[in-house]
């Protein structure tokens, strides 16, 4: 080999300290950051974790007593809550998928020059408060509206109820008025992430497949889709964990047959003031939605999208 | 008539992504149209949900509603702090992760990735444990502190996307040109992160602004404009809820479409003619 690969002489203080300074340069980027998520995000799930084994009440004070019967009896009593959350924001996360699937295609594909408007209108209606549009949808759903007439004239809510989506002909304060809303306001976070993975595809790559005779359906089936998958998988965290832990559209599009686990972790937590309940709760939530989140990304194999 | 039936439902089929699209697009406005129509309602009783009569009385005085203003301006000013802190901390993990390599670069990527893998609740409730348990007292400054601490990783991951795709070559140019670590920095990396920073800055602002789980939990009687809204959702709402929401709909477009404006127009000078 040659003298250049000797290695080089490096103990002159002044270089020496250059570069020990140069090798803190990152930490001292990330100190601030870090120290405030390990702060107020790491930090307050232990104070909740201990929380959630503490007996006691607001005038005695709270003491760890190890007390694990808190889940026993959080789970016993609020399981209907708990599925009912897992199958709005399942169904929710689907219905926002298969809406949401063409708006992302058209606008990667189709749009030419309108792709800006569209991506526009898409971002756009985030920005009034998800409150008042949320609210929105109280008069879009109302009793006597041309929604709910409209769908009694032609006795779809007949069949809704009888699948027990609906109640006596109204939708408001249903299961349905809840998964509508729920999928309402978590449209945008399925659209982006389709769109972005939508728009790296290769256009040339559909030309390659319709020269082998592939069928439009067939390109998709066989190309577009597959390429999308880590939007498809993306999409469908953003989606499905917001909307599991939600309350806000199940306490005003709903009813309290339609109340879901955030209702009842807000509740506890700010007017029972029973706090080992509440962050049990909260606790078996986080685990429900970690393990699907963990296992569904294993079965879609897109481990590396983090 | 067979060819007369096949007709549309062959347009319909090759049509059907476009329509099915603009279908959804149809569905994701149809509540910002309402909002708006409502913004010139006249209601009769508490409660703006059905339609009585046309008035501007609303966007004459959008103030009138008691503490609705107050609210407003109390989200503004804490958006813009979070906004800050975020960005700023954001940006620094941002470039700290793309540009070094160094020890524990897993766990801190964990670290930020979690929370935007919470239940907001779950962090809103949690929060509240650490706050009583430290004895805070509630309201601007623990507000404050959760929306920086749940802004710092969307502003990171928009901010890594940027730095990510950067040509280093640019920097190394910079350097040939005898800049210093400072001057490369200012006059080349930043520029071209900035778009990235920005990103990240508007996604903040918006997140912050618009968020009332954590809110709600961390606030004591301290009322944003998400806390005043879902008040007001129980005792009546008034017509200057939606006058507001209009306003910030017909802003955020102005903004977004003058942003693409002038980035297209950047594009357009820096392309040889």
């Amino acid at each position: 080999m040659t003298v250049t690969d000797a290695p080089p002489v490096t103990t002159d203080p002044p270089v020496h300290k250059a570069s020990t300074r140069k090798r803190l340069i990152p930490y001292w980027l990330l100190l601030p950051g870090i120290l405030w998520l390990l702060v107020f995000f790491a930090l307050p799930l232990v104070y909740q974790a201990s929380t959630s084994v503490q007996e006691g009440s607001l005038e005695a004070g709270f003491k760890v007593t190890w007390h694990f019967q808190t889940y026993w009896n959080a789970l016993a009593e609020y399981w209907p809550q708990f599925v009912r959350s897992l199958l709005y924001a399942g169904t929710a996360t689907i219905l926002c998928l298969l809406l949401g699937y063409p708006l992302a295609y058209l606008i990667a594909f189709k749009a030419g020059r309108w792709r800006n408007l569209v991506l526009v209108l898409v971002i756009a209606p985030f920005f009034t408060s998800f409150l008042i549009r949320t609210l929105a949808w109280k008069t879009i759903l109302a009793d006597g509206g041309p929604v709910v007439d409209v769908l009694n004239t032609l006795h779809v809510l007949d069949v809704t109820s009888w699948l027990g989506w609906t109640e006596g002909g109204r939708l408001l304060a249903t299961p349905l008025a809840v998964v509508c809303g729920l999928t309402y306001n978590f449209l945008p976070f399925m659209i982006l992430p389709l769109y972005t993975s939508l728009e790296r595809i290769d256009g040339r790559l559909h030309e390659a497949a319709g020269d082998l005779y592939a069928t439009p359906a067939t390109t998709f089936r066989k190309v577009t889709f597959p390429l999308s998958m880590p939007g498809v998988v993306s999409g469908t965290l953003l989606t499905f964990i917001p909307a599991a832990g939600d309350y806000v559209n199940a306490e005003l599009l709903g009813s309290t047959d339609t109340k879901m686990v955030g209702s009842v972790i807000q509740s506890q937590f700010l007017r029972v003031l029973d706090y080992p309940t509440a962050a049990a709760l909260s606790f078996i939530l986080m685990a429900i939605v970690l393990i699907m989140v963990t296992v569904y990304m294993r079965k879609s194999g897109t481990e590396d999208l983090v | 008539m067979a060819a007369s039936l096949k007709t549309p439902i062959k347009w319909l089929r090759r049509n059907f992504v476009v329509i099915a699209g603009l279908l959804t697009l149809a569905y994701m406005i149809l509540p910002n149209v309402v909002v708006m129509v409502f913004s010139f309602n006249k209601p009769n009783g508490r409660f703006n949900y059905a339609w009585q009569k046309f008035s501007t009385d609303a966007w004459q005085d959008p103030c009138g509603v008691a503490d609705l203003c107050g609210s407003l301006a109390l989200s503004l000013q804490l958006a813009a702090w979070a906004t800050l802190g975020a960005t700023v901390l954001g940006t620094m993990i941002a470039f700290a992760l793309v540009r070094y390599r160094f020890r524990a670069r897993g766990a801190i990527n964990s670290l930020i990735f979690l929370p935007m893998a919470m239940p907001e609740v779950v962090m809103a409730a949690s929060l509240l444990t650490l706050f009583l348990n430290m004895g805070a007292p509630l309201g601007f400054w623990t507000v404050l502190i959760a929306h920086i601490m749940f802004c710092l990783s969307f502003v990171v991951t928009a901010v890594k996307a940027r730095v990510m795709s950067m040509d280093p070559r640019l920097e190394e140019a910079a350097r040939d040109l005898y800049a210093g670590p400072v001057q490369t920095f200012v006059r080349v990396t930043l520029p071209i992160a900035a778009p990235g920073i920005a990103a990240g800055a508007l996604l903040a602002f918006s997140l912050s602004f618009d968020d009332f789980i954590i809110t709600n939990f961390n606030a004591g009687s301290t009322v944003t404009f998400p806390m005043f809204v879902w008040g007001s959702a129980q005792r009546g709402t008034p017509v200057q809820i939606n006058v507001i929401g209009t306003a910030m709909f017909v802003i955020a477009v102005l903004v977004v479409l003058g942003g693409q404006f002038i980035a297209g127009r950047r594009k357009n000078s820096a392309s040889p003619k």
